[in-house]
């Protein structure tokens, strides 16, 4: 079979899925519909190394093909077709989506058993990937938008998961509202395209690109600028990213597999995919790799103060995302993407973790409560641990390989880009930092009690459903979590599926060790020819310079968190009361939502109330109530002739009649 | 005296009588004034058809007069069955035939 | 000779026509009518058509009035003012009967008809004859004719038919309205 022959089976298994499942919420058991929920996306998986498989049986050069189905529209120079495109590129985000994705609905078969919604979560779970897969299979940009939206939809499903708790669903909306604008840039991008080159498909827009647009030319800066627009929105990066840290309220599996893992690398795949038109815009490149630096040293600032342990975890990806922004804005697309693949990894296996922490905690997700989890379970904490090495780019994982890649590009690019290396290393300091920091509070010390309770007891602490944020309490009905927690200790599908992504965070950076091998940018480079930026690559010696420099902050890093945390848990307190405006920034999340609040939402409301009073009230309804009463006067009016006087009834007649008379007398003088 | 004068007089009948359906309240007199304008349309035609020379106005005229002769029937029996009725023989106060 | 007949009996005319329309009492009305009537037989006389004439002083003032005579008779009324205007109309009328005197006038005296200004053409002395006006109407005229008996027919059985004496509705009328005021009935209430 062909290799898009593989890629539209990929596309199918997870939409018959989500179709099945949704079909039978009512008649299929629990077991079964995460059976198929899972099975789908695994043979997703299989199809997608399949297709991986007969694209290297061909020639480097001839790995890219386009299949279409169906032609959608074909009408007055407009030909859309229901179309994939198959090139290294697609194939690696495919196996990477399906590959996490299906560890994690393994890990959601036993996270979410005693949950009402199970069917539904499944549901939307297997949708999700299809949305997914959708958008990086794309073969034109109108299929691109379409997957785009769904994915948008599907992660506000998720958040609003338990849709009775009021913060969920609001948070669910805040997503969705600014994917929207995300989506706004990127439609308005894809018409600028077409205007400018005539076509959506990838093929023809990429080939005509160069020939149409000269560099720096202000239409390709528009598109370059607003497909940013859109990238920023799904990616979360500043000033579109509030919405992420909210997204926090749906469960575990979903933070860890959208907001970690796949959705918001799209915006990291929508850069690199669009390279060209980036290569012919340096402007708006330059502008994205610096909106990814500050992304990244905003987020590892405010990661650094976070009590709440998954939004902390929300902002250290959020940080990892500007790195690999940064790198594929200033031409690192290999190492991006190694960088994104490494990432999927270690931050899925850290939400996994703090998933199981956080039920053993009784769905409490603050870590100023949770000490001493190393004791009660160990599993956990391992996986946890290793997570956690992987994100400070421990010398040896695949997070040390990865991150240290695109910094030793920014340096051997020169010139400005030193910038990004600099800053890039501090971010990375403070990534080791916050990173440890979760470790340390949560894993060594004198057992909280829930954890008392499991070391003791063997059983799960229990305690009155309640909102972790708010306190309010619930229960543990549908659209709201289940009456049972559980862990990874108790559960073997989730530890088959942490365990494989343990593995996978510690070891899959030997795949790219500088001067041993680079499996992955030989791989990706025939999507990245012609690209002067891509042929750039740092000598060996600047390579193990980085990886040197990398390995040293990492450490210093984890020290420094040892000494704050476990040594010295006193110094903590002072640092803080002596930079207590720093911190109080930190804390405030820098202050963004209430800006955008400012801005944006309080404009919008006053907009709608101005509406409501004035132009509804006064121009709208004038028009319909006035007409409506001119109406009624004029027939008023008109009645009152016909009052019942005869007389007045002649008069009127006479008046008539002289009129008449007059008229003709006139009109024959 | 040439035809004009009668003519001239015929409109001023009629005017009369326009006069009087107005300012009247009693049907009795309305009906009397309604005579008024028949005849002045009477003796206009009679006119004209002593200018023109052939009787044929003077035929539409004999038709006009039996016209007249079954509206004043017609109308003098309405008069007499308000009156039977014994509701107000004015014209303003029988008004229930409105819009 | 002829301009005095022709005043005098215009005078009449008018002053007939003044008097139906300025008299109080109803009867009085009728009476002046009848003067006004004759007036105009003189008038047609003048114009030879003695056949209408005759028919006017017949038919008209010897069976119309008398008709008239014996219902005012019967109704009786009067002792009401002449003039009583409609409310807000009260220089309208006039006004407009003015203006259509004038109009008529002006459309007459103005006229490019030549012959009006003629005493009319020489004409035959069987003019206006009983045995002229009945030949055009058994001959050109047949079918206003017997149309207009068939309406004489119809007007008398309607009249029959409307102020026949109906005994049931008769018991029942007086309690249905009041005797002078129609119920709801304001003059210058409008129309709602």
């Amino acid at each position: 079979m062909s290799g898009t022959a593989w890629a539209w089976l990929v596309l199918l298994f997870p939409l018959l899925g989500s179709i099945a499942i949704a079909l039978g919420y009512r008649t299929l058991p629990q077991k079964a519909a995460g059976m198929i929920g899972t099975a789908a996306i695994g043979l997703s998986f299989a199809c997608g190394v399949a297709a991986l498989l007969s694209l290297l049986g061909e020639d480097a050069e001839a790995r890219h093909h386009a299949s279409s189905l169906w032609d959608y529209a074909s009408v007055a120079g407009l030909d859309i077709k229901l179309g994939i495109f198959l090139d290294p590129l697609s194939v690696f985000m495919v196996l990477v989506v399906t590959g996490v994705s299906t560890l994690i609905h393994l890990y959601s078969y036993g996270y979410m058993q005693s949950d009402e919604g199970y069917h539904r979560f499944f549901s939307f779970l297997n949708f999700f990937v299809f949305s997914m897969l959708l958008l990086v299979l794309a073969g034109n940009f109108v299929l691109l938008i379409v997957g785009w939206a769904f994915v948008g939809f599907a992660s506000y499903a998720l958040i609003s998961f338990w849709y009775r708790r009021e913060t969920a669903t609001r948070a669910g909306m805040k997503a969705f509202v600014i994917n929207v604008v995300g989506d706004i840039g990127l439609v308005l991008a894809a018409f600028l395209i077409f205007r400018e080159l005539g076509s959506f498909d990838y093929g023809e827009v990429f080939e005509k690109a160069p020939q149409v647009f000269s560099v720096n030319e202000w239409s390709v800066t528009a598109i370059c600028l607003l497909l940013l627009v859109g990238a920023f929105a799904k990616s979360a990066q500043l000033p579109l990213h509030t919405w992420l840290p909210d997204a926090m309220e749906g469960p575990t599996p979903v933070s860890s597999l959208i907001h970690a893992a796949t959705m918001v690398t799209a915006g990291v795949y929508l850069i690199a995919r669009t390279h060209v038109l980036f290569e012919l815009a340096p402007t708006a490149a330059d502008i994205s790799a610096f909106v990814g630096l500050a992304t990244l040293l905003v987020a590892a600032t405010m990661a650094l103060v976070m009590t709440d342990l998954k939004r902390a975890i929300a902002y250290s990806t959020m940080s990892q995302i500007g790195y690999m922004i940064m790198g594929v804005s200033i031409g690192a697309y290999s190492a991006g993407m190694f960088h994104l693949m490494t990432h999927a990894f270690f931050k899925a296996l850290l939400f996994m973790a703090a998933g199981s922490i956080i039920a053993a905690m009784a769905n409490d997700q603050n870590i100023d409560r949770m000490s001493g989890f190393g004791k009660a379970m160990r599993f956990t904490s391992i996986t946890f641990v290793c997570g956690a090495l992987a994100l400070a780019a421990f010398p040896g994982t695949s997070g040390f390989f990865s991150k240290d890649e695109i910094l030793a590009f920014a340096e051997a690019r020169g010139g400005m880009y030193l910038i990004f290396t600099v800053l890039g290393y501090v971010g990375a300091l403070m990534t080791a930092v916050y990173s440890f920091r979760l470790v340390f509070r949560v894993l060594p010390g004198k057992p909280c009690t829930e954890a008392q309770e499991l070391i003791d007891t063997g059983h799960v602490a229990h305690e009155a459903p309640k909102n972790p944020a708010t306190g309010e309490p619930e229960d543990t009905d549908v659209g709201f979590p289940g009456p049972e927690h559980h862990i990874a200790e108790q559960s073997a599908p989730m530890r088959v599926a942490m365990g494989v992504l343990a593995f996978g965070a510690i070891f899959a950076g030997l795949v790219q060790i500088p001067g041993v091998d680079d499996v992955v940018t030989k791989f990706l480079d025939p999507v990245w020819e012609g690209s002067p930026l891509a042929a750039i690559e740092p000598s060996l010696g600047e390579d193990y310079l980085g990886l040197g420099i990398g390995g040293v902050i990492a450490l210093l890093g984890i020290g420094i968190a040892y000494v704050l945390y476990v040594a010295r848990p006193e110094l903590p307190r002072r640092v803080e009361q002596r930079l207590r405006p720093l911190h109080t920034l930190f804390v405030n999340k820098w202050y963004f939502d209430e800006a955008i609040d400012f801005l944006v939402v309080r404009p919008a409301l006053a907009i709608g109330r101005f509406a409501n009073r004035v132009f509804e009230r006064f121009v709208v309804d004038g028009l319909v109530t006035g007409t409506e009463e001119t109406v009624r006067g004029a027939g008023g009016i008109v009645s009152r002739v016909q009052n019942g006087f005869v007389r007045s009834y002649a008069l009127l007649l006479i008046a008539g009649f002289a009129g008449l008379g007059l008229y003709f007398l006139l009109s024959s003088s | 005296m040439n035809i004009e004068w009668y003519i001239v007089l015929s409109s001023l009948l009629f005017a009369t009588g326009v006069l009087g359906i107005l300012l009247r309240r009693s049907p009795m007199v309305i009906l009397l004034c309604l005579e008024l304008m028949l005849n002045a349309g009477n003796l206009a035609l009679v006119a004209f058809s002593r200018m023109v020379g052939n009787e044929q106005g003077q035929v539409f005229a004999v038709i006009v007069m039996v016209i007249a002769a079954c509206e004043v029937v017609v109308g003098l029996g309405l008069i007499v069955a308000i009156f039977r009725r014994r509701l107000p023989l004015n014209v303003d106060d029988l008004r229930e035939l409105r819009g | 000779m002829e301009a005095v007949v022709f005043f005098v009996a215009a005078i009449g005319a008018l002053g007939g026509a003044i008097g139906v329309i300025a008299m109080r009492n109803p009867f009085y009305s009728v009476l002046a009518l009848i003067v006004h009537l004759f007036s105009l037989a003189a008038l047609f006389l003048l114009l030879t058509s003695a056949f209408v004439a005759a028919a006017q002083v017949v038919v008209y003032a010897g069976a119309v009035m008398v008709l008239y005579v014996f219902v005012v008779a019967y109704v009786g009324g009067g002792g009401e003012s002449a003039w009583e205007p409609i409310p807000g109309q009260r220089f309208l009328a006039p006004l407009l009967a003015i203006a259509l005197f004038v109009e008529l006038s002006i459309a007459v005296l103005g006229s490019a008809l030549k012959a009006l200004e003629t005493d009319g053409p020489e004409v035959s002395a069987g003019f206006g004859d009983p045995a002229a006006i009945g030949r055009l109407l058994l001959e050109k005229f047949l079918l206003p004719f017997e149309a207009s008996s068939i309406l004489l027919l119809l007007a008398a059985v309607g009249a029959i038919v409307l102020a026949a004496r109906r005994r049931e509705a008769e018991g029942e009328a007086p309690s249905k309205h009041s005797p002078t005021r129609l119920e709801g009935a304001s003059p210058s209430a409008p129309n709602a």
